[in-house]
């Protein structure tokens, strides 16, 4: 593919830009597949524009490779086109489009080469849209990965809150599985809380938890390690009866950790370190709880 | 009365382990089981397909439920076709892991039932049959 150099008369085309560029952007428009809804005209003529230029600039170089280095420009403008029309909300199809319906366009200024020189310049610049089309299809994909990976972890942060108890006390209440990729991100909102707030006691709530197994466990010690490190001691509640024992028969001991039954208990052994205690105002209606 | 059940679940990735622990909690719901040995036996087969999953490049897991006049029971049986285990006393020893884990999975699991019967031959796979009797 590499040994075949361009046939397709590059100055031609150049010589009515213009007219190739206002057709396909016509022809887009007037495609079924067409979303005003999605895209300015202007940014359209822009991305169109910036298309055309680039395809005739990789075509200067007389090579076909269109993952060769002469096709480098093009290849990151269809990265940009495609990733901005993911987060647009284009279709597959939509985007692929776009670069297909090109090729009517670009055959016009062609109209004046004799027959069998037009037929191979057609031929040529068919093949290499649709080896770009399919360049921009692959970058949706991707881009469209990144997409839903992106949405998993802002869920993921979502569902990780980090609260603060009091002045000093840190509560991170846990709900769920948690796996080593939610772990992380968990991790990493507690530390940058206690950083942000400058607290000395972390309590992680793990009500929420439905299994401690041996990996959950580790991901908790981690936590606690490095929760440590950052000048803050961690407290684990909301451990069940049945978790409990559970985890001793599993062999599990959490190092120099305080385990409290509930969030409110740990809550007031947080204060009592912290030299604070919760006061009744009206003793009486208190002793008669 | 007497009635078995029996549920396959495939173990790929950690989603799949996930849901083989909503399998089993259901089994042991149907079972009757205490909430401690439906935490018990949950967790052990999450120690199972976990290390199917990670050491075992995946497998699949049989959940197989007897209600009988006599014993009422869940066996759980964890089968992969990877290396398998070279040394299988290492393994089942506390603190033993070639992962970065706790290495508490096996012998913690073995805790945590009523039977436990593992087979492994190096490049053949592992097989991990637990019970636990109501
Ligand atoms: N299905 C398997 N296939 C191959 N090797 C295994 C398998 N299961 C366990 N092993 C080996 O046995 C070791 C001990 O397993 P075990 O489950 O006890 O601990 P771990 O998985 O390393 O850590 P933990 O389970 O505490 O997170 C593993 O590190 C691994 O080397
Ligand atoms: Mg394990």
């Amino acid at each position: 593919m590499t040994s075949t150099r361009s046939v397709t008369p590059v100055p031609l085309v150049r010589a009515k830009y213009e007219t190739v560029l206002e057709s396909w952007i016509a022809e887009q428009k007037r495609s079924a597949t067409a979303r005003p809804d999605l895209i300015s005209d202007s940014d359209l003529a822009r991305q169109s524009s910036e298309v055309l230029s680039t395809l005739l600039e990789g075509l200067d170089s007389g090579s076909l490779d269109v993952s060769g280095p002469a096709w480098e420009h093009m290849r990151a403008a269809l990265r940009g086109i495609s990733l901005s029309r993911v987060r647009l909300g284009f279709s597959p199809s939509e985007t692929v489009l776009f670069i297909l319906s090109l090729k009517e366009p670009i055959f016009d200024p062609l109209q004046e080469l004799d027959p069998s020189n037009r037929a191979e310049a057609i031929l040529e610049l068919n093949k290499l849209i649709d080896r770009l089309a399919l360049v921009t299809s692959e970058v949706y994909q991707q881009g469209r990965e990144e997409v839903i990976l992106r949405q998993q972890q802002e869920m993921l942060e979502l569902s990780t809150p980090v609260v603060k108890l009091w002045q000093g006390i840190l509560a991170l209440p846990l709900i769920g599985t948690l796996d080593s990729e939610r772990t992380q991100v968990v991790m990493e909102s507690l530390l940058q809380a206690i950083v942000d707030t400058g607290s000395t006691i972390a309590i992680i709530d793990i009500t929420g938890v439905p299994t401690v197994d041996t990996k959950v466990a580790q991901h908790l010690i981690q936590t606690v390690a490095a929760a440590r490190l950052m000048g803050a001691d961690c407290m684990i509640s909301g451990i069940r009866p049945q978790i409990a024992q559970t985890i001793i028969h599993l062999g599990i001991t959490l190092p120099d950790v305080v385990t409290k039954a509930t969030l409110a208990d740990a809550f007031l052994v947080a204060l009592d370190r912290l030299g604070q205690h919760v006061v009744a105002t009206d003793p009486v209606s208190a002793a008669g709880r | 009365m007497a009635a078995s059940e029996r549920v396959t679940v495939a173990l790929r990735t950690q989603e799949d382990v996930v849901s083989l622990r909503h399998r089993v909690r259901e089994q042991a719901v149907v079972l009757r089981f205490s909430l401690l040995d439906q935490t018990k036996i949950v967790t052990a087969a999450s120690e199972l397909a976990r290390n199917a999953v990670i050491y075992g490049g995946g497998g699949e897991a049989i959940i197989e439920t007897s209600l009988n006049n006599g014993r009422d029971g869940l066996t759980l049986t964890v089968i992969d076709h990877g290396p398998g285990i070279p040394n299988v006393e290492d393994a089942m020893r506390a603190g033993f892991s070639t992962g970065g884990g706790l290495g508490l999975g096996l012998s913690g699991t073995r805790r945590l039932v009523d039977e436990f019967e593992l087979r492994s031959e190096v490049g053949q796979g592992t097989s991990v049959r637990i019970v636990r009797w109501k």
